[in-house]
């Protein structure tokens, strides 16, 4: 597929980053967007996308997303508007080797779908003793050193970590869980734990690993993320680092901002998550910081196969698939919380690759045309058949969405559009 | 969200737990059971109401007692009784919970007697039957991780009403380990439907949810403030590694603080029962003197758990 002229005509043009909200069309080519607004001179569309009454927007960049099976996954990215995505260091073999970023980079490549940015792992098999070799993983083309999801008990070992990391001005990411206070826990410690009799995951977990993580990070000056909050107290602590002049950022994954607890109903292995679903106190608190701009939105797309859900709740794998549902779930809590379509749209475009420090999230001309058309009320219903990624474990399956993609332009191809496969 | 163990049309198609069933189910079941106390005062000891079918005891995790009590049921109903001790076999080899189901089920079984460690295992079984469209097989939860123990719970309320004649004036209290007890949980939501007058739990915090009190029971750390005025007193079995994790420091401090004895006792109602699920820990929740009482009716509860898991495998099985 090579790049071409692309006109896409008739929609209306949301740049977050740029506070543009108007009817316009963009004129791509040579990969880049080349105009926006009035036609160039010299221009001439080999293809015309019709975008009327549709909203044109940046590519979305996706914080956090595991891939299981490259060419579904990357296949149902695309498919969701997502252009760009950074994939956690807890893979098979973990990424702690320069070859093996090296090797995912160049089949992510191959395939020319969406962009995948590899978070390296921040210690050797990720087993929180030794560092790994991050100049050499950065080189290799890791953004970011993390733990996913596993621990580092021993402190020191995670300010030597960040200090080394500030040393080349490499962004460290965690995900703020105490191991041993959320150990064996499975759920939210709150009313329906304490009635389905499931071991429980406190809020101090969070809170007590976001307090020792922000003290470092203050005392080493490290470039830091927080991923996956999953508390009201949780996003307070990060306000106040904020207040302090700590500059940190943080994400939610999407399926907090619309599910609680409450949501396990009878053992469902489907609203497993990690970190838990919390209550709906908490859910309330995360919308709100979305809201206000504090913390970004990732899908967390966790492939499960169905053998890893059939199981005893306490058993199950915890995630959920999130790639093609980003979107339309964030529009849903837009049009729930009453927020402007482009602030909701800074959250999953500008403001991740801000995060990530790379070159997307915004629509100007000169810049690499990655791009979104979706249909901001088109109504659709998620089955196995309409979800592009391999594994299908979503608690939303068989739910109805609103807002669908109907083309997305990676580097200036049209790597999905609606109706063809 | 519909509760998977009630049909289409309400009626009881598993019993997966006591939380979500109707009061006239519960006192449906009691009812049932206490025409079937007297199969058991019989010579001969059986009823041909599951002649023919299967009962199968799926035991995931060990429990004796238990499954000879579900086992006798079965067996005064004229069922095949199956005793599979999974935690040894398929299990073992690397087969899942629902592979195991679908042999069984192809081996004709009717009804499954389930225990298992984890907190709902008996649900996936229960909604995995709806799914392949076999709603002629019956799920018993026979105690599931810290969920729920429904007959235990309906067998303590059996024994209740047995010796207290009515719910709605009764102050009951739960003492002990309730944080990993099942038989608390079902015991709370039991009494709860029933319309017991006060619900209390007494422990330390380490063993009581942090929110319990959403259950619907007053909550003590002391038990003498906790036990005084009770007219029902049920204690809960001290598991012995719960004194190997930071919970408790030793078993003797536990029965200075926790230990039913005769002085503690003395703070109830003059003519308070004291029931336990067995079996016990003398000198550990419980002392001798209490557990040898005429105050303690802990046998009369093993008795009337027969008729009680009689009575609901026969409602299960549509008699």
């Amino acid at each position: 597929m090579q790049a071409e002229n692309i006109h896409i005509r008739g929609g209306r043009l949301i740049d977050p980053k740029n506070g543009i909200d108007r009817q316009a069309d963009v004129f791509v080519a040579a990969g880049k967007v080349r105009a926006i607004g009035e036609t160039p001179a010299d221009f001439s569309a080999a293809r015309v996308i019709d975008a009327a009454g549709c909203v044109v927007c940046p590519g979305l960049v996706d914080l956090s997303a595991r891939l299981s099976t490259l060419d579904s996954d990357l296949a149902a990215a695309v498919a969701g508007g997502i252009t760009a995505l950074a994939c956690p260091p807890d893979t098979q073999p973990p990424l702690d080797e320069p070859g093996l970023v090296e090797q995912l980079v160049r089949q992510a490549e191959s395939l020319g779908l969406a962009r995948v940015f590899p978070i390296g792992a921040l210690t050797r098999q990720l087993a929180g003793e030794r560092l790994s070799e991050t100049v050499s993983l950065s080189r290799a083309g890791c953004i970011a050193f993390s733990q996913a999801t596993r621990p580092i008990f021993d402190t020191q070992v995670l300010l030597r970590a960040m200090q080394y990391a500030a040393t080349f001005g490499h962004a460290v990411r965690l995900q703020p869980q105490d191991h041993y206070l959320a150990r064996h826990g499975v759920a939210h410690d709150g009313r329906i734990a304490a009635r389905l009799g499931l071991a429980v995951i406190p809020v101090c977990a969070e809170t007590v690993a976001l307090s020792t993580a922000l003290n470092l990070a203050f005392d080493t000056g490290v470039r830091l993320h927080l991923s996956k909050l999953s508390s009201a107290a949780g996003v307070e602590l990060i306000r106040q680092a904020r207040a302090r002049g700590l500059e940190v950022s943080c994400d939610v994954a999407i399926h907090h901002l619309h599910l609680a607890d409450e949501d396990i109903g009878y053992f469902d292995g489907h609203a497993r998550f990690d970190p838990p679903l919390r209550s709906a106190e908490d859910r309330a608190g995360l919308r709100a910081a979305v809201a206000e701009g504090l913390v970004a939105v990732c899908s967390d797309h966790t492939p499960v196969g169905e053998d890893g859900k059939q199981l005893p709740f306490d058993e199950t794998s915890p995630g959920a698939v999130g790639l093609e549902l980003l979107l339309p779930l964030l529009l849903r809590w837009a049009r729930e919380d009453e927020v402007p379509l482009a602030a909701a749209l800074a959250r999953v475009t500008c403001d991740p690759a801000a995060i990530l420090g790379i070159e997307a999230g915004s629509l100007e001309a000169g810049h690499r045309a990655d791009l979104c058309v979706f249909a901001p009320d088109e109504p659709w219903r998620v089955t196995a058949a309409t979800l592009r990624s391999r594994e299908k474990n979503t608690p939303f399956l068989g739910g109805e969405m609103i807002g669908r993609v109907r083309a997305t332009l990676v580097g200036g191809r049209a790597v999905y559009e609606a109706g063809q496969t | 969200m519909p509760d998977p163990q009630l049909g289409a049309d309400g009626r009881l198609n598993h019993l997966l737990s006591i939380d979500g069933l109707p009061p006239d189910t519960l006192t449906h079941i009691l009812d049932t059971a206490s025409s079937f106390l007297k199969v058991s005062d019989r010579e001969v000891k059986k009823v041909p109401l599951l002649r023919g079918k299967s009962v199968f005891n799926l035991f995931f995790e060990n429990s004796t007692r238990t499954r000879t009590t579900f086992e006798i049921a079965a067996k005064r109903l004229s069922a095949d009784v199956i005793n599979l001790d999974v935690g040894r076999s398929s299990t073992a080899k690397g087969e899942t919970l629902l592979d195991t189901i679908d042999n069984l089920v192809a081996m004709h079984a009717d009804m499954f007697v389930v225990r298992h460690a984890s907190s709902g295992a008996p649900y996936l079984i229960a909604k995995h039957l709806r799914r392949v469209g076999r709603k002629d097989v019956h799920v018993i939860n026979a105690g599931d991780g810290r969920h729920s123990h429904p007959t235990q719970g309906l067998l303590d309320m059996y024994t209740i009403r047995h010796f207290k004649r009515d719910f709605s004036g009764l102050t009951v209290v739960i003492v002990g380990d309730v944080l990993h007890s099942r038989v608390a949980r079902s015991d709370i939501h039991a009494l709860r439907i029933l319309g017991a007058g006060e619900i209390r739990v007494v422990g330390p915090k380490t063993l009581l949810p942090s929110v319990i009190e959403h259950l619907g029971v007053r909550v003590f750390n002391d038990l003498a403030e906790g036990i005084r005025g009770c007219d029902v007193v049920i204690m809960l079995r001290l598991q012995n590694e719960r004194m190997n994790g930071a919970l408790l420091p030793s078993a003797g401090e536990y029965f200075q603080c926790y230990g039913l004895t005769p002085r503690i006792l003395s703070l109830a109602r003059p003519d308070a029962i004291v029931m336990h699920p067995g079996p016990m820990n003398r000198g550990v929740e419980i002392d001798s003197a209490v557990a040898d009482s005429p105050r303690a009716v802990i046998l009369s509860q093993v008795t009337f758990g027969i008729a009680v898991r009689m009575a609901v495998m026969s409602i299960l099985a549509g008699n």
